[in-house]
C-alpha cells in the first residue's frame, strides 16, 4: 500500500480570465519509508501540490489518497474530518518561523501531542525523548527566538514527528538555513524516513539539497516534467 | 498545557499593564457602587439609629429630613396617650456650620430627650450625656477628642462621648445634645431681626398698664410663648406597643389635622426614592458607561492580540488543532484578564475605601453581580477575536 497516491490532480486558482492553473494532471505515488523531493523553480506549483496532499488546499480535479484514505476526488470527499487526518496521519515542516513563539522548544512539541489526546505527562516524556534524539536536550526550555535556525528547524521536525505520522510534508525546510545546516536537516529527514518507515515528501527549489533522495520529481509551470531515481 | 497561560507568561509585562489599567477602571466602577450604597446608608443612618415605628411631622410635609417640619414639643404627651403607642419622644435636627481651627466645621446636631429615644446609638468612648445642659456626644468622624469644648450659640459644650457612624442624609457627621440645648441653639441661631421683633412685641405688651389681673396673666403667658418660643421640635418619634396596629395609630394622629404620621417604611421611601434617586441614576449611568468602555477595551485588546497570533493560530490549525483549543485560548485569556482586572480593582478599593470623604459601602452582592458582568463582558468581548481566529486558514502558516 502507498502512503501517498496522487492521481491526475489539477489545481486551478480563481475563475474565468484570472484563473491560474498551478498544478496540471499530476500523478505519482510515495511508499512508506521513501524520501521524495519535488524540485522546481519558484512559482512552479510545488507548494500547491504539497498543500493539496496536506489537506489544506482543495484540489480542483483528481484523486488524492493518504494512507489508504481517499481524501480528495474532484474536491474533498464529503464527511471527512480533515483536521483529524492532519493531526493523526500527517506531519508538517516548513521554512523557519513556524514554531509557536510563546512556547518553549519542549512545549512546541508537546502541543502537537496534546491536541492528539496525549495526557500531559506522557506528552512531556515523549517530547523530551524526541528532542534529545535530535540533539536538542540542552534546548528544551528555550523559546524559539533564542534558537538558531538549524535548532528551530529540528524542533519543527520533532513536532512533525511527534505523532508518528505516516506522511511527513516539508515545504522548503532548508530555505532559511545555510548550506551546511540545510544538508544536515535533509540527512536527518533521510534517516527518519528509514527509521520510522514514514513517507517524506520534501519541496525545494535547491537542487543541491536533494542528494540522497530516493526519487526526485521536477516540476515546471504545474507539470511534472521528469522523475529521477536517486542513488539511495 | 494551557496555551492562554503560556502566551500570557510570555507577554507578561503587556498583560499585567493592561490588567492593571482595566483594574483601575473596574475599581472606579466598584467605588461608584459603593458610593451609591454609601448614599443609601447615610440617608438612612439617623432613621436606622432611631428605630422608631412612627415619625410624626408637620402636616403636608415630608419631614423631618426631606422637608422642614416644625411641631410643638407638647404634642408628645398627646401622642403618648394614643392607644398602642408605647413611647414617644421629640427630636430636633439642625445643620450647624461653625469655624473650628480656622476651617469650616459642619455637622448635624440632633437634640433628643435624654430619657427618650433617638439618642446616640452606641458609645464608642466616654459616656452618654448625663447632664441636662452643655454636654455633647459626637460622631467619630468629627474627629473631636473627649473633653474638647466647642461654642454653640451662647454656651460652651463639652464632648463627653464619641459615637459611631451616624450622619445626616447629606453625609455630615452627627452630634447629640439634650433637646433643651438644641432648642436654645436653634433659637439663638434664628435671625436677629426676628428676635428683635419678638423682644419689641414683648416690651410693648409689658408697657400696657390698664389690664385686668386675668388679662395680664394670659398676656404674660403668651408673651413668654412669643418671646421664648423655643419649644418646637422637628418631629416626635414613637414606638408602638407589641401587637398595636400601625395603621390605626397613624389614622388617629392624622385625624388631629395638624400632623402627619409617617411610618418607618414611609420615611425610608421618602429618603431613598425622593432624595437619592437622582444620584443613584447618575451613578448607575456612569457605571454603565465605564463598563461599556471596559468592554470596548477588552474587545480591542483581545482582537489585537488575536491579530498578533494569526500565524500561531494558522500553525495550530495546520497541525490539526480542534477549534475548541483555539477558542479556549482566546476566551481564557479574555476571562483571565477580566478576573485579574477585577482582583486589581477590588484590592484597590478595599485598600482605599475608608479614606474616601463620604461613606463607601461595599456589598458582597454588588461585587458578585459586577463579577458576573465582567465575566459576561469578557466572554462577549472575546467573540470578535474568536470570529477572526476561526476564519484563519491553516495555509497562512506557510511561507516566509
Ligand atoms: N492562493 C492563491 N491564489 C491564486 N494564485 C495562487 C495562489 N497560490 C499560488 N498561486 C499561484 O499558483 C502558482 C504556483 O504557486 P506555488 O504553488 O506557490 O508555487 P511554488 O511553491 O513552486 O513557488 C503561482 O503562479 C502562484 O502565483
Ligand atoms: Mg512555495
Amino acid at each position: 500500500m502507498y502512503a501517498i497516491e496522487v492521481d491526475n490532480v489539477t489545481k486551478i486558482y480563481g475563475k474565468g480570465d484570472t484563473a491560474v492553473t498551478a498544478i496540471s494532471h499530476a500523478s505519482f505515488q510515495v511508499r512508506p519509508g521513501e524520501l521524495v523531493a519535488i524540485l522546481g523553480p519558484s512559482g512552479s506549483g510545488k507548494t500547491t501540490l504539497l498543500t493539496a496532499i496536506g489537506l489544506i488546499n482543495e484540489p480542483t480535479h483528481g484523486r488524492i489518497i493518504v494512507d489508504g484514505v481517499t481524501v480528495a476526488d474532484d474536491g474533498w470527499v464529503p464527511g471527512l474530518d480533515l483536521k483529524r487526518i492532519r493531526r493523526e496521519k500527517l506531519g508538517f515542516i516548513f521554512q523557519a518561523h513556524n514554531l509557536i513563539p510563546f512556547l518553549t522548544a519542549l512545549e512546541n512539541v508537546m502541543v502537537a501531542l496534546e491536541i492528539n489526546k496525549f495526557p500531559s505527562g506522557e506528552a512531556k516524556g515523549r517530547a523530551e525523548q524526541l528532542l534529545k534524539s535530535l540533539n536538542l536536550g540542552h534546548r528544551l526550555g528555550s523559546y524559539p527566538m533564542a534558537l538558531s535556525g538549524g535548532e528551530a528547524q529540528r524542533v519543527a521536525i520533532a513536532r512533525a514527528l511527534a505523532n508518528k505520522p505516516r506522511v511527513i510534508l516539508a515545504d522548503e525546510p532548508t530555505a532559511a538555513l545555510d548550506t551546511e545546516n540545510g544538508k544536515n536537516v535533509m540527512a536527518l529527514l533521510k534517516s527518519l524516513a528509514v527509521e520510522n518507515h514514514s513517507a517524506i515528501l520534501v519541496v525545494t527549489h535547491d537542487h543541491r539539497m536533494v542528494e540522497g533522495f530516493d526519487r526526485i520529481f521536477e516540476v515546471r509551470d504545474g507539470f511534472i516534467i521528469r522523475e529521477t531515481r536517486g542513488a539511495g | 498545557m494551557n496555551l492562554a497561560i503560556r502566551d500570557i507568561r510570555f507577554h507578561r509585562g503587556r498583560f499585567i499593564l493592561t490588567s492593571i489599567g482595566l483594574g483601575l477602571l473596574l475599581g472606579v466602577v466598584m467605588s461608584m457602587g459603593g458610593i451609591y450604597r454609601g448614599l443609601f446608608a447615610d440617608a438612612l443612618a439617623v432613621l436606622h439609629s432611631t428605630k422608631a415605628d412612627l415619625w410624626v411631622v408637620q402636616k403636608d410635609t415630608n419631614g423631618p429630613f426631606a422637608e422642614s417640619s416644625r411641631i410643638p414639643e407638647d404634642i408628645k404627651y398627646r401622642i403618648k396617650s394614643v392607644p398602642g403607642v408605647a413611647e414617644a419622644s421629640p427630636l430636633s435636627f439642625q445643620t450647624i456650620q461653625i469655624e473650628r481651627q480656622g476651617k469650616p466645621f459642619r455637622f448635624f446636631l440632633i437634640g433628643y430627650d435624654l430619657r427618650g429615644i433617638g439618642g446616640p446609638p452606641a458609645i464608642l468612648a466616654g459616656r452618654n450625656i448625663r447632664q441636662k445642659h452643655y454636654e455633647m456626644v459626637v460622631a467619630k468622624a468629627m474627629k473631636m477628642a473627649l473633653g474638647e469644648k466647642i461654642r454653640l450659640g451662647l454656651h460652651e459644650y463639652t464632648v463627653v462621648g464619641i459615637t459611631g457612624k451616624v450622619v445626616s442624609s447629606s453625609g455630615d457627621p452627627a452630634a447629640y445634645v439634650s433637646l433643651a440645648d438644641a432648642q436654645e441653639i436653634q433659637f439663638k441661631k434664628d435671625n436677629d431681626a426676628i428676635r428683635n421683633n419678638r423682644e419689641r412685641v414683648a416690651a410693648d405688651l409689658d408697657r400696657m398698664q390698664n389690664l385686668t389681673q386675668a388679662q395680664a396673666q394670659l398676656l404674660q403667658r403668651n408673651v413668654s410663648d412669643l418671646t421664648e418660643s423655643t419649644h418646637t421640635v422637628n418631629t416626635v418619634v414613637a414606638r408602638l406597643a407589641p401587637g398595636a396596629s400601625l395603621y390605626e395609630v397613624q389614622q388617629r394622629i392624622e385625624r388631629w389635622n395638624h400632623y402627619r404620621a409617617i411610618s418607618d417604611e414611609g420615611q425610608t421611601k421618602i429618603l431613598t426614592k425622593g432624595m437619592i434617586e437622582k444620584a443613584r441614576m447618575q451613578l448607575g449611568l456612569f457605571r454603565i458607561i465605564l463598563l461599556v468602555i471596559s468592554a470596548v477595551i477588552i474587545s480591542l485588546i483581545i482582537y489585537t492580540s488575536t491579530l498578533d497570533k494569526i500565524r500561531v493560530i494558522a500553525t495550530l490549525k495546520l497541525i490539526g488543532s480542534q477549534n475548541r483549543v483555539i477558542i479556549g485560548m482566546i476566551l481564557q485569556q479574555s476571562l483571565l484578564m477580566g478576573v485579574i482586572a477585577y482582583a486589581v480593582g477590588y484590592a484597590l478599593i478595599s485598600l482605599t475605601y475608608e479614606k474616601f470623604p463620604r461613606r463607601i459601602v461595599l456589598e458582597a452582592f454588588d461585587l458578585q453581580v459586577l463579577f458576573a458582568i465582567v465575566v459576561v463582558i469578557c466572554t462577549v468581548s472575546s467573540f470578535v477575536g474568536i470570529r477572526k481566529a476561526l476564519k484563519v486558514e491553516p495555509a497562512e502558516a506557510l511561507g516566509g
